[in-house]
């Protein structure tokens, strides 16, 4: 896979804006689920590696909760 | 430093500036104006920052700005002016940072008039603004007496991280009186601003400056800490002035330019054998309290002399407790009394006295009023 | 939250910036207030400033912005930030001030404060939070607010008859001489953010460089009082807004291609 990020439930307020943006479609709300805060969060669900680490989420989320990653260059 | 011809407006901000005064934001209103137009000048050619604000309102928040990054920092304005800045007084209060104001006082209230008068001691004395808060108020007589008072408002600001107040009027602003000057102090270098301030949080942890107390219980328990300032400076602070008072069986209460007249009245009144004298406080914040609880067990009759409808006189009949008859004179609207209209008053005074019957209140409370012993 | 490191074979490319506080925010969820600190946060980060700087902040939703960055903060009174960062910075010449305002704060109760600021020139930053509409206090008219929107205190719809037209604040201050950068942007997707993001950049650099004045206006949301969701809120700003404050460049100083930093292949092509 080309990249991955991680959503950080101690800040997500599930506004679910990271799940409109994502180009890939790899971001969802995990509804029934919810954070100590009380919010449902989002998630990354990529079954399919397809994330390329593009940081549009990241952009966009209002909290700083999405760290993201990227695969390293090939030397 | 010899004695010079001094304006007092501009007497106080030379004192300021020898004082270390390094930032001044002020705006135009008779009759302080020569002050914003020394400090125009002055600072400038110092280096120090200067503002001619567009508002009483904006010139408060800059000193207030100004605190919050530890240095000395003024401003002056008149009774209307002082009034827009009671929210950002308030803001100083509650956030515990020094600043020093110089109120001029003219007639009013409203826009009144560009003459002097002493109507602004209840706004200064009791906080003024918002909220349970207190300011130093210091009361000058003499231009000397006000370059000296605003040397010392800097030191007492800082000492107590509150604001502290030059309460004078228009006839002290104006005139021209012989005074000394202090030396010029050298400015705080900026590694010494005080460890609270606001100077970039390199090598420490970040902080705010803030008067916002969100949960009651903690606003409740920060006002428990400024109680315990105040009363710290009730203790520690108290200064005023006695004259003439050994054997006098009449004291005059007064303050600033109403004390001055009536050091005249009572050189009269003593030449008529009239054993009278004056207690003048000094600060009127803290209130010298201790002193006139005495006072009322020493003399017979106290007679409160201000320019205005009868403010410090509250004060005067609260700590006095009834223990002593306490009549007022007093002049609104910018009128400043003659020493002959305080002598009439006295004079009154001692003739019920002698002859141990009150007299009935025939005229207004500018002229005569007794509480009932 | 300490971000966990990359697996083996990644870098991380972007995380939780330094200068913004590890904390929770009260803001509502999918309120542009978390982008705009976010940005400024960055912005700090990448410049090197943090510990240099001050804000200011003021009263509405963004009242507690003190807690959300970790520099020196000072807490204004409603309207008063740029007097009071005109105080700070005159007498702290060498240090980073900035302002955080909503729309109430700068363009109603603070409007002689931010004229005068602009028009003295004053070194300092503002950043400028334009939702049309009075947060904190519940969705009253703002002096933003678009001609015909319903808030609390305009519940037939802002009447222009009676209750005047909206405030275009860039537009006004880029006209006062004192005044060195003032450029409106949008919070309302990924490429306007970016784009906000340059320019909150760009604003702190003319205050390093002495220019004078520099605002950022940035079209935000305001997803509760207006009563839609985050997204629609979005959406709400790039139909509504962006018509009625145009988005560009109002005044910049001259010779500003000079004074802008290309942009860094590790910002990741932002």
């Amino acid at each position: 896979m080309k990249g991955y990020v991680i959503v950080d439930e101690s800040l997500c307020k599930g506004c679910a804006l990271c799940t409109q943006v994502c180009p890939k479609g790899v971001l969802r709300i995990d509804t029934g689920r919810f954070t100590a805060r009380g919010y449902e969060p989002a998630i990354l669900d990529d079954p399919d590696d397809l994330c390329t680490g593009c940081e549009l989420c990241a952009t966009i989320c209002p909290e700083a909760a999405i760290t993201v990653y990227r695969a390293q260059a090939a030397a | 430093m010899a004695r010079e011809l001094l304006k007092g407006n501009v007497a106080f901000a030379e004192a300021a500036i020898r004082a270390g005064c390094e930032a001044y934001f002020g705006y135009p209103i008779t009759p302080q104006t020569e002050a914003l137009e020394h400090m125009a000048k002055r600072m400038p050619e110092l280096g120090r920052a200067f503002v001619q604000a567009e508002s009483e309102v904006a010139a408060i928040n800059m000193v207030y700005g100004a605190a919050t990054a530890g240095v000395r920092v003024m401003t002056s304005s008149s009774s209307p002016g002082v009034s827009l800045m009671m929210e950002g007084i308030s803001y100083i209060a509650g956030s515990e940072v020094p600043a020093v104001l110089v109120d001029i006082m003219r007639g009013g209230p409203g826009l009144g008039n560009i003459a002097p008068a002493q109507s602004d001691y209840n706004q200064m004395v009791k906080g003024g603004g918002h909220g349970d808060f207190r300011m130093i108020v210091l009361a000058p007589a003499t231009v000397q007496e006000l370059i000296d008072l605003t040397v010392d408002a800097f030191d007492l600001a800082e000492r107590y991280r509150c604001m502290a107040v030059i309460l004078a009027d228009g006839s002290l602003g104006q005139m021209m009186e012989p005074a000394e000057l202090p030396p010029m102090q050298s400015l705080r270098p900026r590694e010494e601003r005080p460890t609270w301030a606001l100077t970039g949080a390199k090598g420490r942890d970040p902080q705010t400056i803030s008067s916002i107390h969100l949960i009651p219980e903690e606003e409740e328990a920060f006002n428990t800490e400024l109680q315990a300032k105040y009363a710290t400076i009730e203790a520690n602070e108290v200064r005023f002035e006695e004259h003439e008072l050994d054997g006098a069986r009449i004291a005059v209460v007064a303050f600033g330019t109403s004390a001055r007249l009536s050091k005249t009245a009572i050189a009269q009144a003593r030449a008529e054998s009239i054993p009278v004298g004056l207690l003048r406080p000094i600060t009127l914040y803290p209130f010298p309290q201790e002193r006139l609880r005495r006072l009322a067990d020493e003399v017979d009759a106290i007679l409160v002399v201000e320019m205005n409808a009868g403010q410090m006189v509250e004060d005067v009949e609260r700590v006095t407790q009834g223990r002593v008859p306490v009549r007022f004179f007093g002049r609104t609207g910018g009128v400043v009394p003659m020493p002959e209209e305080v002598v009439d008053a006295v004079r009154t005074l001692h003739d019920e006295l002698l002859t141990g019957a009150p007299k009935p209140d025939a005229a207004p409370r500018t002229t005569a009023e007794e509480v009932p012993a | 939250m300490i971000p966990r490191p990359p697996e083996p074979g990644f870098t991380t490319v972007y995380q939780h910036p330094d200068a913004l506080a590890d904390v929770p925010t009260h803001y509502c969820p999918g309120c542009t207030h978390g982008i705009a600190h976010r940005l400024v946060a960055e912005v700090l980060d990448e410049m090197g400033v943090r510990e240099e700087t001050i804000g200011v902040a003021s009263v509405g939703c963004s009242v507690f912005a003190y807690n959300y960055f970790d520099v020196d903060f000072a807490q204004a009174a409603h309207g008063r930030a740029p007097a009071m960062a005109t105080g700070i910075k005159r007498v702290s010449p060498d240090k980073l001030v900035f302002t955080y305002q909503g729309d109430g704060d700068l363009a109603s109760i603070g409007a002689a404060e931010i004229l005068h600021a602009a028009a003295r020139g004053e070194k300092i930053t503002v950043v400028f939070l334009n939702n049309a509409i009075y947060g904190m206090t519940g969705g009253q008219m703002a002096p933003t607010t678009l001609a015909g929107q319903k808030t609390t205190s305009s519940p037939l719809g802002r009447d222009p008859a009676s209750q005047g037209y909206p405030l275009r604040m860039s537009e006004l201050l880029a006209q006062v001489d004192g005044a060195a950068y003032v450029v409106r942007r949008s919070l309302h997707d990924v490429v306007q953010i970016r784009r906000a993001k340059k320019a909150i950049r760009t604003a702190f650099e003319v205050q390093q460089q002495g220019l004078g004045f520099a605002m950022v206006e940035l079209l935000s949301s305001c997803p509760t009082n207006w009563g839609v969701t985050p997204s629609e809120a979005l959406d709400f700003i790039a139909k509504e807004m962006v018509p009625a404050f145009p988005l560009g460049d109002y005044k910049v100083p001259e010779g500003m291609a000079e004074t802008r930093r290309r942009p860094a292949k590790t910002e990741g092509g932002h």
